[in-house]
């Protein structure tokens, strides 16, 4: 982990006339992990991501792959990244097996089709065209095509957008399959949950601009330490005996439901202690922990919705 | 050098048959609307109307071509947009593919099909013709293709401009086909208003035109150096605008 990182971006900048689409963005992705870069719509996941893949130049800043120059050394990082799009397409009739071997045929040492359409689930389609898929089919096509060359790193943009969650979580564990394989992911989302499940470390970007990084673990207790316990009690002096309690900040009850906050991972414990104690009669218990969510909305003070 | 072209060629053909409004557009429809006119030819032939069969006879082949020349470059710029519109350029773009792989792909595609399409054209074309006419079917074939080559590069172009797959096929018809009237495919050149010669001597289509006549009427190369110079310029200039202002996406 400590040897030198697979994506070293610093201070990229790129605008679009007068639209900053990227400003002074910086950041690095480890071997063996995968990395999240997210954001709301318009925020410049893509726009960075693809400066990162050679496709676009920034304005400024440097940008390192491997060490190498994603625009110079083009030819050389080919072989050796995947990538998939937010938007893309293929030609509507062509069959998915006929996909997967022009690619094949474009690298030096490509991985067996036969084998990795069966990795991804899409043996039964092989022979289907490409606009009979469903979205999370061609979605599972594309990883395909993006890992078709063996890549050390894979870029993954947007890859569960549309999808219904059970395509989604059919995907998750195809992305972890990918990290198991010892390959390093960079994706972008504007999903929480998809970043809390699968990240190792997430770079949140809003404007353009990196707000905070760190591993999801990290960045909650950082900037959402509280924790909330609900439970729902009938015992007559329940908001005093837990508002004695030393991790706990604050009760507020909304009729038999009181809701404990404070903080440390010790809160739950201290509650469950407190009813024993009292032998209070307990109908209804629940623990509240801050999501990515929480944290967006703590650091922007929107949500990542509007 | 250039990486998967023949792979990519053959599978584009491939798919190009499994579409069936793109196989009636461009094989289908002009050798039937030559089977058509020829029958009205061959009908004249017998009445002896000579003159104007004459002028059929000489006309409608290089009228035929014209129309295959201009369908195919029509056809390059419908799918040159489609693809850009669905990410498709930019999908086989990162890749090891060169991007000008991808082009000259499209370019061969449409080549071979236009063969294809002169090919059925001279097989139905032996019915109306009396055996004995002498018909370069080889020079005029490589004269089509040179036309047609020349032609695409003006299709490049307008499939840089327009951005959008809904206009590019009419605004590519748009500029192709109002350029009929001044090429001498319908009026000679000589028997135009002194200010639409001009316009016609800056046309390509008129280069094409006289190239594509002269050769059938079994005139030498030699001949059309002049077209044939006209063409490649057109090729290079148009080429050379379009790879400045394409967009991949
Ligand atoms: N090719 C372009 N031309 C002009 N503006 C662009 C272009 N690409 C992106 N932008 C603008 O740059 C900003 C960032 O766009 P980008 O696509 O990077 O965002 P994103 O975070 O990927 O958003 P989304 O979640 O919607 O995919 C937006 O304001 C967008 O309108
Ligand atoms: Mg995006």
């Amino acid at each position: 982990m400590s040897s030198s990182p697979v994506v070293e971006v610093s201070g990229i900048h790129k605008a679009y006339g007068s639209t900053v689409a990227v400003d002074n963005v910086s950041f690095a992705v480890q071997e063996g992990e995968i990395f999240g870069l997210i954001g709301p719509n318009g925020a410049g996941k893509t726009t960075t991501m693809e400066c990162v893949e050679g496709l676009r130049q920034p304005d400024a800043g440097r940008i390192g792959v491997f060490g190498l120059d994603p625009i110079k050394d083009a030819r050389a990082l080919q072989n050796r990244i995947g990538v998939q799009f937010q938007q893309a397409e293929l030609q509507k009739r062509i069959k998915v097996r006929e996909a997967v071997e022009l690619w094949a045929s474009l690298y030096d040492a490509p991985v067996d089709a036969t084998r990795l359409l069966e990795q991804l689930g899409l043996s039964e389609k092989r022979d289907a065209w490409f606009m009979t898929l469903s979205g999370g089919q061609k979605q599972r096509l594309f990883i395909a095509l993006a890992l078709i060359n063996n890549p050390e790193l894979v870029f993954l943009d947007e890859l569960t957008t549309g999808l219904d969650p059970q395509a989604r979580r059919t995907i998750w564990d195809l992305v972890r399959d990918i990290k198991d394989r010892g390959k390093t992911v960079f994706l972008t989302t504007h999903l929480m949950e998809e970043a809390e499940r699968l990240c190792d470390r997430v770079a949140i970007i809003e404007h353009g601009r990196i707000v905070d990084h760190d591993s999801p673990a990290g960045l909650i207790a950082r900037h959402c330490p509280q924790r909330r316990t609900v439970v729902a009690t009938a015992y007559p002096n329940a908001t005093e005996a837990f508002g004695r309690l030393t991790p706990v900040d604050d009760v507020s009850s909304d009729g038999e439901e009181l809701t404990v906050s404070g903080r440390g991972d010790d809160l739950v414990t201290a509650v469950i202690h407190a009813i024993s104690e009292h032998q209070m009669q307990v109908t209804a218990f629940r623990t509240e922990r801050p999501t990515l969510e929480d944290v967006f909305l703590t650091l922007t003070g929107h949500s990542i919705k509007d | 050098m250039l990486r998967g072209l023949w792979t990519l060629t053959w599978l584009e053909i491939k798919i190009f048959t499994r579409e069936p409004m793109g196989l009636i557009g461009t094989v289908a429809i002009p050798v039937l609307m030559f089977v058509v006119l020829g029958r009205s030819v061959a009908s004249r032939l017998t009445t002896s109307s000579w003159q104007g069969a004459e002028t059929l006879r000489n006309g409608l082949p290089v009228f035929g071509a014209v129309f295959v020349a201009i369908s195919t470059v029509l056809s390059l710029v419908a799918i040159i947009s489609i693809y850009r519109e669905g990410g498709i350029l930019k999908r086989l773009k990162a890749t090891p593919l060169e991007p000008v792989t991808i082009l000259v792909t499209h370019v061969l595609v449409k080549l071979i099909l236009t063969a294809i399409t002169i090919g059925l054209m001279v097989l139905v074309g032996r019915r109306y013709y009396p055996s004995g006419v002498d018909v370069p079917v080889f020079s005029f074939s490589l004269a089509l293709l040179v036309s047609t080559w020349s032609i695409l590069s003006i299709g490049f172009i307008i499939a840089s401009l327009v951005r959008t797959a809904r206009f590019a096929p009419p605004l590519g018809s748009l500029a192709l086909y109002s350029m009929l009237p001044f090429c001498g495919l319908f009026t000679p050149v000589e028997a135009l208003p002194a200010p639409l010669q001009t316009v016609s001597s800056v046309l390509p289509l008129t280069y094409a035109v006289s190239l594509l006549s002269g050769i059938w009427k079994g005139n030498p190369w030699s001949s059309h150096l002049g077209d044939l110079a006209a063409l490649v310029v057109v090729f290079a200039v148009c080429t050379a605008i379009a790879s400045r202002v394409f967009r991949w996406e």
